[in-house]
């Protein structure tokens, strides 16, 4: 049993042990730079128009009276977009600026850059643009055959997967309905950013992201400029679980500066941060499981519809993870899939932590809750019946060839002790001292659920990171793109270099387009993808040095563990030593191996690897008040190898608490197309006081073949598996069936 | 027409002269935009987060919900008094240590609340130290870091107190 409390950061460095984060000193004393910490001499502020509308045509933008008021140096249309007045993250499908139809509300429409923010806001304020408001379409399933609400057609993507007998029949059959809500990524650091431009024409931008060269690409389309004249730098990233994958003011922000010859900054409030990026796509979803009485599944079936709202972003992607995993962790010999990704008038959604995996897990474990009750199985124990093993097949056919200790996940938390009861303190209670629970009226339940979910990227794409590998007379520094928005790969990479080259002071190159690309911070990848470029271009540096100290001394020389052994054994010099009075450089591009297109039955082998991890809840409700506490969360998760204990538990423990967010307290509440809780006031983020102790049972360590270092990316199984087992966990307390996310109070007092 | 407001500030001891901030403006944004104190952060700007807390005299604010204007004559204490010249607090050293670090945009708000709090309770109970953290949001880390880098504080505080104790 791994203990959480005897993790301590050590001041050693090398793989496996809780090195400190590079960061955290400035990070602890306010001085580490984030994005909106940016400023520059005779800059200026930048500041977007938005729709209020989530569906209108633009008959006419008056900002005259805008532009001559003093201090406001430039006010930019769509008319004003150099290029391409087009992008997206999957292909580009939204407008920088919006020409004739709005389609969401919060779409940009027009660009202010002012002396002061207040100027912004009021120039902002001034702008007369005259609205055609039409009827939005805002249900997903409407959608589908409804009118287009764009040129390219609502449905972005239609997916069957057709595996095995599609007759086949179980001796039970089970349906179930299911609804999740619009979760935001919320992100304490808000979007911003600063451009700034050269007389050359070309910009200089530094922002907070996730993916620097893609945001690079869809810029330069639309601002017609050579990609060299363009230059993206990782400005300080607080946070970001999907939600910075997409652009959002790059192109306004480089607009704004080329046009005005100045620096530009622009700092998103938190209620334009709600409506400036994608969130997690809302769901229906629909089952209908068959299995036997010995409780193996025979077949499931299912529909789902993810609503992308007015833009594909990464919609494509999210429903093939949602339909390839719908059937969960489980052997499932037949399955029936169908899924859409919907275009509406709703706010565009795209990548967040899980990823299309949190949607159906949430259903499916409710499903195999609902089988085992049934059959009166113990639901561990039917979960345990039909765990996917290495060499089973999912249902696109594809074959799982690495680490699958599905089985060892779950009987690992099975074995972990429960929490005592509440302590006897109103705080402990649901709804806190503020509430008027009652510990008598207080009834306890337990859950468990159990996740399934692909790392990196799928279906064909060519993912690959660069790295640079730069040694100058022995003092070693790393370059690489990849962004670090807190996950901690700024510490692995410190860790990596020094298990290979042996030297612990390391200087790690600010992230930026100036080398290749380093994929997404997303889809568990950066450990795998960048790590590995990191590994590969440290391993080039050693090979180089074994060469050039074998030809100098005429003896061959061997690397082991660090230290250069000649092969008579007559001499060994330390790596970190052998390097001193050298210079080399060495660039390594990465790639996972390759993967491929779904066909058109959903077969294929479009997925890398899977990591797995279940998750134990234990919770105390007040029906009457429909209050929940969520008491304890206890997990096991697949992770391959552990790289750093300390930053794999932050990764644990704050991933399960964005699940709980999705169980019980986060939604964007839409009212016909418009967000009506764009702030922390009512969009209820997990405090402190809403988190449970969290206990980790276990951490399996089955080295991932292929993997750098074995390891699993571990950033995303604790946000899918934790929302299904605090639901299981209220509707053991309550009886009810609780088919949708967030449980609201209303849907367990009115029910 | 807006007005400019010409004033004075105090700011972690030091007198700052304002020349020209706008009536409506924060206190966050004159600290940040005007003094270069960035280490107080605007994840809200609506008192919600507690990314933007600092000491006004002795009490904790949320510097996004203090107009400048009347933080005159006020004490205002910052992040970037915890660790004047390079040094580290106990607390900012216990969050580094106890691994309560991610993105750390929250950071900063944190260490003032925790600061504030340990000074009135230094044994806090685990739903003490929730509590008295719940008006700060952190989206990184779910807390429990957070929470062990208090007890370590708590901790090393008792343990310096019964040392005292036994030398009485």
């Amino acid at each position: 049993m791994t203990t959480v409390e005897s993790y301590a950061a050590e001041t050693k460095s090398g793989i496996g042990i809780s090195a400190q984060r590079p960061d955290a000193v400035p990070k602890a004393t306010g001085e580490f730079p984030f994005s909106s910490d940016l400023c520059s001499q005779n800059m200026l502020w930048g500041k977007t128009l938005r729709s209020p509308y989530p569906s209108a045509r633009i008959r006419n933008i008056d900002f005259s009276d805008a532009l001559s008021i003093s201090g406001v140096h430039a006010i930019l249309t769509a008319d004003d977009v150099p290029g391409k007045n087009l992008f997206g993250l999957d292909h580009p499908d939204q407008p920088v600026l919006a020409e004739d139809d709005v389609r969401y509300a919060g779409e940009p429409i027009a660009l202010v850059a002012a002396e002061h923010p207040e100027i912004a806001e009021k120039a902002i304020a001034a702008i007369k643009v005259e609205f055609e408001i039409l009827t939005p379409l805002v249900d997903g399933e409407d959608a589908i055959t409804a009118d287009p609400i764009h040129p390219e057609g609502n449905v972005i993507r239609h997916l069957q997967i057709d595996f095995g007998n599609p007759e086949a029949d179980g001796e039970i059959v089970i349906e179930g309905t299911y609804e999740v809500g619009m979760q935001d990524q919320a992100f304490m650091g808000p979007e911003s950013g600063m451009a700034v431009p050269s007389p050359d024409g070309s910009v200089d931008l530094h922002i907070s992201t996730q993916w620097l060269h893609s945001d690079r690409d869809q810029i330069v389309e639309a601002l017609d400029l050579p990609e060299d004249m363009v230059r993206l730098t990782l400005a300080g990233v607080g946070g970001a679980f999907g939600g910075r994958e997409d652009v959002s003011m790059h192109v306004h922000l480089c607009m704004l500066a080329l046009h005005t010859g100045r620096p530009v900054k622009m700092v998103y409030d938190r209620n334009e941060s709600f409506l400036g990026h994608v969130h997690r796509h809302p769901a229906k979803i629909w089952y209908r499981h068959h299995a036997n009485t010995d409780g193996r599944l025979v077949k499931v079936e299912a529909k789902i519809i993810l609503d992308g709202g007015a833009y594909a972003s990464t919609t494509s992607a999210v429903l093939a993870n949602a339909c390839c995993f719908s059937t969960g962790p489980y052997k499932v010999p037949n399955a029936q899939i169908e899924g859409w990704g919907v275009r509406t008038n709703n706010p565009p959604c795209g990548a967040m932590r899980g990823f299309g995996n949190v949607q159906t897990c949430f259903a499916v474990e409710a499903q195999m809750d609902k089988i085992a009750s049934t059959l009166d199985i113990d639901p561990i124990e039917l979960r345990l019946r039909n765990v996917l093993e290495t060499g089973d097949k999912i249902i696109t056919g594809q074959t799982i060839k690495g680490a699958a200790p599905v089985k060892e996940v779950i009987t690992s938390l099975t074995n972990h002790p429960m929490p005592g009861p509440a302590a006897d303190d109103p705080l402990a209670r649901p709804g806190g001292t503020g509430r008027t629970t009652d510990q008598s009226h207080i009834k306890r339940g337990v859950g468990f659920a159990v996740s399934i979910k692909n790392l990196m990227f799928a279906e064909g794409f060519d993912d690959s990171s660069e790295a640079l590998c730069k040694i100058n007379d022995g003092a070693v520094s790393i370059h690489t793109a990849c962004v670090e928005v807190g996950q901690g790969f700024v510490t692995l990479i410190h860790q990596i270099a020094e298990d290979v080259l042996g030297v612990s002071d390391i200087e790690v190159i600010p992230a930026d387009t100036s080398i290749g690309s380093a994929g997404s911070t997303s889809a568990s990848r950066q450990t795998w993808m960048s790590g590995g470029a990191v590994l590969k271009a440290c391993e080039a540096v050693v090979e180089n040095l074994i060469n050039q100290v074998t030809e100098e001394d005429g003896i061959h020389y061997e690397n082991l563990a660090g230290t250069l052994v000649a092969e008579d054994g007559s001499k060994t010099i330390p790596i970190a030593d052998a390097l001193i009075g050298r210079s080399f450089e060495e660039k390594v591009v990465h790639r996972h191996a390759p993967t491929f297109p779904l066909d058109n039955k959903g077969q294929g082998d479009a997925h890398v690897s899977f990591a797995f991890a279940a998750h134990r809840a234990v919770v105390d409700v007040d029906e009457e008040l429909g209050l929940v506490r969520v008491m304890e969360i206890a997990t096991s998760q697949d992770v391959g190898r552990v790289l750093n204990p300390l930053q794999a538990v932050g990764q644990i423990e704050g991933g399960i608490v964005q699940g709980l967010g999705l169980a019980v307290l986060e939604e964007l509440v839409i009212n016909n197309g418009v967000i009506q809780n764009a702030n922390f006031t009512d969009y209820l983020l997990p405090t402190a006081l809403d988190t449970p102790p969290i206990e980790i049972a276990a951490l399996i360590e089955e080295p991932e073949p292929g993997a750098p270092f074995g390891a699993k990316g571990i950033g995303e199984p604790p946000t899918i598996s934790s929302t299904p087992a605090i639901v299981a966990a209220i509707r053991d307390a309550t009886g009810l069936d609780l088919c949708r996310v967030p449980v609201r109070p209303e849907d367990i007092a009115l029910s | 027409m807006t007005k400019d407001l010409k004033t004075h500030l105090k700011v972690n001891g030091s007198e700052y002269k304002i020349e020209n901030s706008w009536l409506r403006e924060s206190l966050l944004f004159t600290l940040r935009e005007r003094l270069g104190l960035y280490g107080s952060k605007n994840a809200c700007e609506q008192g919600e987060c507690g990314s933007c807390s600092v000491m006004s005299d002795e009490t904790l604010v949320c510097a996004c919900l203090v107009l400048t204007g009347n933080a005159v004559g006020r004490e205002i204490q910052t992040i970037e008094s915890l660790a004047p010249d390079g040094s580290m607090s106990v607390i900012q050293q216990a969050f580094v240590d106890a691994g309560a670090i991610q993105c750390g945009f929250c950071t900063p708000g944190l260490l003032i609340t925790i600061q504030d709090f340990l000074e009135s309770n230094s044994d806090p109970s685990e739903l003490e130290i929730r509590e008295a953290i719940s008006g700060n949001l952190c989206r990184c880390t779910g807390y429990g870091r957070i929470i062990e880098a208090v007890r370590l504080v708590s901790r090393a505080t008792q343990e310096t107190e019964g040392t005292s104790d036994d030398n009485s």
